[in-house]
């Protein structure tokens, strides 16, 4: 289990405003069962525009209890201009701090007063209806591309591994890692449309017809910069590039790899389908580093 | 820190005190080394092998099969590299998917290296389909490597009729019998296809640290670590002697009362299991309900987060294991559940119990008691509140989740 702050704690044992409210103003509904977090936030709101009462239900990790409890209890008595502008991070602050990968319970809640203010102002937001799963850009969670595009304004993200942590997206099987990576090269453009991106995308699967391996190389390594390092680095590791050679790409494993819990092999196959997917299907990762349990494998003839 | 409430008893057990009893000496002024020529030596040296010879008599086998090790990881680890070594020409390992890391890791990482792996599928049960086995093996096949039973459901595999099977290719049999021992007889003279075994000692009330590998007599057998002769060349480095003499000790217990203990066990976990079904709605079990070890239940709460499940359960010391866990980036789902196809939602809101043979009708009530109240809380608060009828998967969650099983 991830370890809390003791507000978090506090908020997630002894949640505030829990329940339905009868007399309130508006609800704002967001998530669903299969995305594995689901809020429905309710507000009471006076003549003056102040919000006199809030109240909460909702589905998901401790992380997302506490982050409504908390929304409900930043919500009263603010007037509901002041209130609309509320954020995720605000909210992460509220409860002394959440980690990067627990952040989609602070987004959630930020949603969920999000579609409050928008009803209440009769707006009608893009995203209603999200639940039709075929629009979903990650299947396992049902995540659609208008929230991962979102996230990616709205907190600056740059890595597929970050939507992960602000959306949930990618987290499942990883089938839509490539996806990500493609909204977050668009989003990202169109945020900048006068500079061009620093660093050109990799070419996908199949648009490598006839590179030079020093070009394949810089393909590899640009993937393993955006797509594997960060992640490893989180975990205090890191991987190096050594040398490519044909489709065989050698590297080397440093820091905690070697002693983290995933394996060194299940570390080469994951890189090792990455890089099929976004470079070239013919692939092959060697891992050059000395482990010592290669010391004792039997010889391979 | 007031005694939880322990339920995670296939994660590891408390240490018999019989077992620590029996430790007790060595921690003061048995301090000498087995392997020395002296009668101080000697003296520890004669205690390994009476711990030795109650391995033995637990397994049914020889104390000269019997080697000790630090636990059933590198019992496992030893046993795969020892059965590959000892079948040369053969370059494929099946095993199943729903193994123990320390068997699948060092599969995978052979797979890389110029073996061919197949790892076995499961059905929604948790069982494998010895048809399936049947077409994957053939004379190439150097190990066939399955549990006994399954950590995670408690799932038992029929080791006789995949042993037999092997056997009629020349394969060898490795089992991981880390969660069988002290659960189920382990008869080693009524399954004579089993070639290696490996145990652990805290997941039968022994301490940590310290395993056993069986490796039946005649077996071809090279030794993962390497640089003096103890365990007769088997296993090099000074013993483990605490470890070995609780270990010895754990297993008497463990034979001598097993009926008795599986008799308690089975009742304390059907209390359990049949207590929260009664007071909690929308309950599943997730593997076979009968062909399973006598102290596991996983159950799958509809509608309640796994995470919020434990955190709730930790605040009140309440000790039991997610379906999922928490690395970094996301929840990831279990790998045994994910084989037997259970949806990513209900593996999400699955948690594991596991008795031991010292759990008390007390300890069960209070559980049943304080885990249903929090389900009831968890689904209060909860927008989908609690579901009379589980809800059926749409066509097209069902689509996702194909597509998701095919990728895994």
């Amino acid at each position: 289990m991830t370890t809390v702050t003791d507000k978090v704690r506090d908020h997630f044992i002894n949640p505030r405003n829990v329940g339905e409210m009868a007399d309130a103003t508006v609800v704002g509904e967001v998530g669903s069962l299969a995305s594995g977090q689901a809020l429905k936030l309710y507000l009471k709101i006076g003549a003056d525009e102040r919000i006199e009462a809030a109240s909460f239900k909702v589905f998901g990790s401790p992380q997302a209890i506490a982050a409504s409890s908390a929304l409900t209890e930043m919500l009263k008595g603010k007037p509901v201009d002041d209130a609309a502008r509320i954020t995720a991070d605000d909210i992460a602050a509220y409860l002394g701090g959440l980690p990067p990968e627990k952040m989609h319970a602070c987004v959630i809640a930020m949603e969920a007063l999000e579609a409050a203010y928008a009803r209440f102002r009769g707006i009608a937001l893009d995203n209603e209806g999200e639940e039709d799963l075929h629009h979903s850009v990650c299947r396992c969670y049902s995540v659609p591309e208008h929230k991962i595009e979102r996230a990616i304004r709205d907190h600056n993200l740059t890595h597929v591994y970050q939507v992960t942590h602000y959306t949930t997206a990618g987290g499942g099987c990883g089938s839509c890692h490539v996806d990500i990576m493609q909204i977050i090269d668009r989003v990202r453009a169109e945020m900048a449309p006068a500079k061009p991106a620093t660093r050109p995308a990799p070419a996908l699967a199949g648009a490598t017809g006839n590179v030079s391996n020093l070009q394949k190389m810089q393909l590899i390594q640009e993937v393993l910069d955006r797509e594997i390092r960060p992640g490893l680095a989180m975990d205090g590791g890191d991987m190096e590039l050594v040398d490519v050679q044909g489709n065989q790409v050698f590297v080397r494993l440093h820091g905690h790899c070697n002693s983290c819990s995933s394996s060194s092999a299940t570390m080469k196959f994951f890189v090792q389908d990455r890089l099929r997917e976004m470079v070239d299907p013919n692939l092959e990762v060697i891992d050059t580093t000395e482990h010592s349990a290669e010391l004792h494998a039997p010889p391979m003839r | 820190m007031t005694r939880p409430l322990y339920f995670d008893n296939n994660a590891t057990t408390f240490p018999a005190p019989e077992a620590v009893e029996a430790v007790l000496p060595l921690l003061g002024e048995f301090y000498g080394n087995p392997s020395s020529q002296h009668a101080f030596g000697q003296k520890v040296r004669h205690q390994l092998e009476l711990a030795r010879e109650s391995v033995a008599r637990l397994l049914n086998c020889k104390p000269a099969e019997v080697s000790f090790n630090s636990g059933a990881t590198e019992g496992n680890n030893t046993a795969i590299y020892a059965a590959l070594q000892a079948r040369p020409d053969r370059k494929h390992i099946v095993t199943v998917k729903t193994e123990h890391s320390s068997v699948l890791e060092v599969a995978r990482n052979l797979a890389g290296r110029g073996y061919r792996v197949t790892e076995l599928n499961v059905d929604s049960a948790g069982h494998l389909d010895l048809d399936e086995l049947k077409g994957e093996i053939s004379g190439d096949t150097a190990l066939v490597s399955v549990m006994w039973a399954n950590n995670e459901t408690g799932v038992i595999h029929p080791v006789g009729a995949i042993g037999d099977l092997a056997k009629q290719f020349g394969a060898l049999v490795h089992v991981d019998a880390a969660q069988a021992a002290g659960k189920l007889k382990l008869d080693l003279a009524e399954e004579p296809a089993v070639d290696f075994l490996t145990i652990s000692a805290h997941k039968f009330h022994g301490l940590k640290g310290c395993g056993a590998l069986f490796v039946r007599e005649g077996t071809g057998f090279e030794p993962l670590i390497r640089g003096g002769h103890h365990e007769t060349g088997r296993r090099a480095g000074t013993e483990n002697t605490l470890g070995i003499v609780a270990l010895g000790a754990a297993a008497d217990l463990a034979r001598r009362k097993l009926d008795a203990h599986i008799e308690h066990m089975r009742k304390m976990r059907d209390r359990l299991e049949r207590g929260l079904m009664a007071k909690c709605d929308d309950v599943t079990l997730n593997g076979d309900p009968v062909s399973r070890l006598p102290n596991t239940t996983n159950l799958g709460f509809a509608c309640v987060d796994g995470e919020a499940l434990l955190m709730m359960m930790d605040a009140e010391n309440i000790c039991a294991t997610a379906g999922s866990a928490c690395r970094s980036g996301s929840m990831e789902p279990s790998h045994v559940l994910k084989a037997m196809n259970v949806p990513l939602w209900a593996i999400h809101g699955s948690v594991r119990f596991c008795v031991s043979r010292y759990t008390t009708e007390d300890e069960v009530d209070a559980l049943v008691e304080k885990v249903s109240a929090i389900v009831r809380r968890l689904r209060e608060i909860s927008p989908f509140g609690a579901r009379s009828a589980p809800r059926q998967p749409t066509d097209a969650e069902l689509e996702a989740h194909k597509a998701y099983f095919a990728r895994a």
